[in-house]
């Protein structure tokens, strides 16, 4: 116990107070936490230096890649690598991917939000049932599965399509969705639901006008975590498509790495180029993002 | 979409196909009274999220425990063999490594990744603004893929033209070639997978840690405890509930690792890195042992079942019980 308490390099943010003289402290104020800033420092090294090791390599030549050093800003900048990127067909898987995308986001926002809707009023043991078979699914690994997946989608004579890898990843998107929406359905209040029955709504009037517009905050976190798991899907993709058309990005990526062995930067374009999208997302639904990240584990 | 369940479901409840009580809201009759039925959905309203879901992923997990009992290369229909790969299985000394694989990558990956981000999670959970936007740069491994970041970190690892070959010969050390060695390839793996998934965990401690109330720390400082004192009092107790859902993930998420592996040691060198979900890949996409392959990804369902009804039970996932319960 004690060493475990000794190593601990950071700590709370709230306020704690140091040990020897806690009340003098206690306005809110405390010494800087020297230990928490140093480790968050470190790791702002380890995620940070791969990261910008990244993007120079993207903007410099092949040739000179070795030949300068991976941290040193190149002495000769090009974009060259870009638009051979664009020329090897970047844009068109990108282009795939993001067809793919929004249909599992369309699909994911329709059900998760008839499911949540039923699992929140609709209080029957019939649909707390619903609920926990979704709780079970959340620790379904697609892996454990891909092999049945493989022989439903090849009977539905769907192999090698973009539906092929819509229809699984929504599927295993759900649960988190319907966890997540559930949680944020639970916060409408009842006097509205009440408002809007003695107001002689039906149940498609409510779910229009009343739960769909106070759950958007919930929507949103669902839709961009379906995105998310839709844009960087791997196992789907790798096991049910095959030909250039069918090919998503990081397949393109994964294709890429055996025929560009040797040209890295070439290659690491392709990755930032893959995740330009996303970090545009990032910039703007920050929030839907993080949040739905934390719905996983944080209620 | 939305249309045709709906209007079969609304008003009356709808009725399910064997629902124990259809219609009745649990409250008795007189929540019944109060709260007018109108506006309530039918049941019918989930089922068309659970008929896609059970299609797509729960069929799947029953017909993954037949296909076990089969032999299947890919074409035609799979042949019914018994048990044939069952002991098949039992008896592979691959699978045997490949178990014990998966189980040091399991707990090496729980001991690396569990610290650091519980630390950094309760760290960045502070209101100041430096903090904020050393998260929102901690954050960005989410935005790439398993592919991407395999492709980043065999960039920055490869022997020839790497950041390591540059820095390996200034350091005296010679060409590195951290993929190439048994053991430092499967420490390679663990290490790219804490960089994956450190802030996924970091986020969930971070939204644990803020929704311990203040009013706690200010007790403990009244009572003169110290940073140390209050993370380990109180911190740590409170979010023994993030550290049971964060460690499931960690847990399924170590026992199902495969993009990585595959692109980044393709299981090697030799079978070093073969961990369950990347032999299972090998036995079913590359020798078309369908059957087998699938008593290996069996084996993968029954953990993760068996883990999943833990984590069901243990964080109270399904009744949405607060972290800060008996408070």
């Amino acid at each position: 116990m004690s060493v475990h308490t000794a190593e601990r390099p950071t700590s709370q943010q709230r306020p704690g107070g140091r040990r020897p003289a806690a009340l003098r402290w206690r306005a809110g104020r405390q010494r800087p936490n020297v230990l928490g800033w140093l480790g968050a420092l470190v790791w702002l090294a380890i995620v940070g230096v791969p990261l910008y090791a990244l993007l120079v390599a993207t903007v410099q030549r092949s040739e000179n890649y070795t030949a300068e050093g991976p941290l040193t800003p190149p002495s000769d900048p090009t974009l060259d690598n870009y638009v051979k990127a664009v020329e090897n067909g970047v844009l068109g898987f990108v282009l795939n991917t993001a067809v793919v995308t929004v249909a599992v986001v369309a699909i994911v926002l329709v059900l998760a939000a008839m499911t949540g809707f039923a699992v929140v009023r609709s209080r029957t043991r019939w649909t707390s049932g619903v609920f926990r078979l979704f709780l079970l699914g959340l620790a379904i690994p697609s892996q454990a599965v891909i092999i049945p997946v493989y022989l439903i989608i090849l009977e539905l004579g769907l192999y090698d399509t973009l539906t092929a890898i819509v229809l699984p990843t929504a599927a295993f998107a759900l649960p988190v969705c319907v966890l997540i929406l559930v949680g944020s359905m639970r916060d409408i209040s009842e006097e509205l639901y009440e408002a809007m029955a003695l107001d002689g709504a039906g149940s498609v009037r409510t779910f229009l006008q009343l739960v769909v517009p106070l759950s958007r905050s919930g929507l949103s976190t669902i839709g961009v975590y379906a995105a998310l798991q839709a844009w960087n899907g791997f196992l789907f993709p790798l096991i049910l498509t095959q030909s250039m058309e069918s090919r998503v990005i990081t397949m393109g990526l994964y294709e890429f790495q055996g025929e560009y062995r040797v040209d890295v930067p070439g290659l690491l374009t392709a990755v930032v180029l893959a995740t330009v999208p996303l970090f545009i997302v990032y910039l703007f639904a920050r929030r839907s993002l993080v949040q739905g990240m934390m719905g996983v584990g944080g209620k | 979409m939305t249309g045709d369940p709906a209007a079969e479901g609304s008003g009356a409840g709808g009725r399910p196909p064997r629902g124990p009580r259809p219609d009745g809201p649990r409250g008795g009759s007189a929540a019944r009274a109060a709260v007018p039925r109108t506006g309530r959905p039918g049941p019918l309203w989930a089922v068309p999220g659970l008929l896609y879901f059970a299609f797509f992923a729960a069929l799947p997990m029953v017909l993954v425990a037949y296909l076990s009992l089969t032999e299947w290369g890919g074409l035609g229909t799979p042949r019914f063999v018994g048990m044939e790969n069952w002991s098949r299985l039992t008896a592979d000394p691959l699978m045997r490594k490949a178990v014990g694989l998966s189980l040091l990558l399991t707990v090496l990956s729980w001991a690396v990744q569990t610290p650091i981000s519980l630390l950094l999670g309760v760290w960045a959970a502070g209101r100041q603004r430096s903090r904020a936007v050393l998260s929102a740069i901690f954050f960005l491994p989410l935005l790439l893929s398993s592919a991407a970041i395999a492709l980043i970190w065999r960039a920055l690892l490869d022997p020839n033209f790497g950041p390591l070959a540059w820095l390996g010969p200034r350091l005296g050390l010679g060409s590195v070639d951290v993929l190439g060695g048994t053991n430092s390839a499967f420490l390679v793996i663990v290490f790219v997978s804490a960089w994956q998934f450190i802030p996924l965990h970091m986020l969930l401690y971070q939204g644990g840690a803020r929704q311990i109330p203040p009013s706690l720390y200010q007790a403990a400082e009244i009572d003169g405890a110290g940073r140390l004192l209050a993370f380990w009092h109180i911190t740590l107790p409170q979010l023994r509930h993030t550290v049971t859902t964060s460690s499931v993930l960690m847990v399924v998420g170590s026992l199902t690792y495969f993009d990585t592996v595959l692109i980044m040691t393709g299981g090697g060198p030799g079978t070093s890195t073969t961990i369950v979900p990347f032999l299972m890949y090998r036995a079913g996409f590359e020798s078309w042992e369908l059957g087998y392959a699938s008593t290996i990804a069996f084996t993968l369902v029954l953990v993760a079942t068996v883990v999943s009804l833990l984590m069901v039970r243990f964080t109270g996932f399904g009744n949405m019980r607060s972290t800060r319960e008996g408070m």
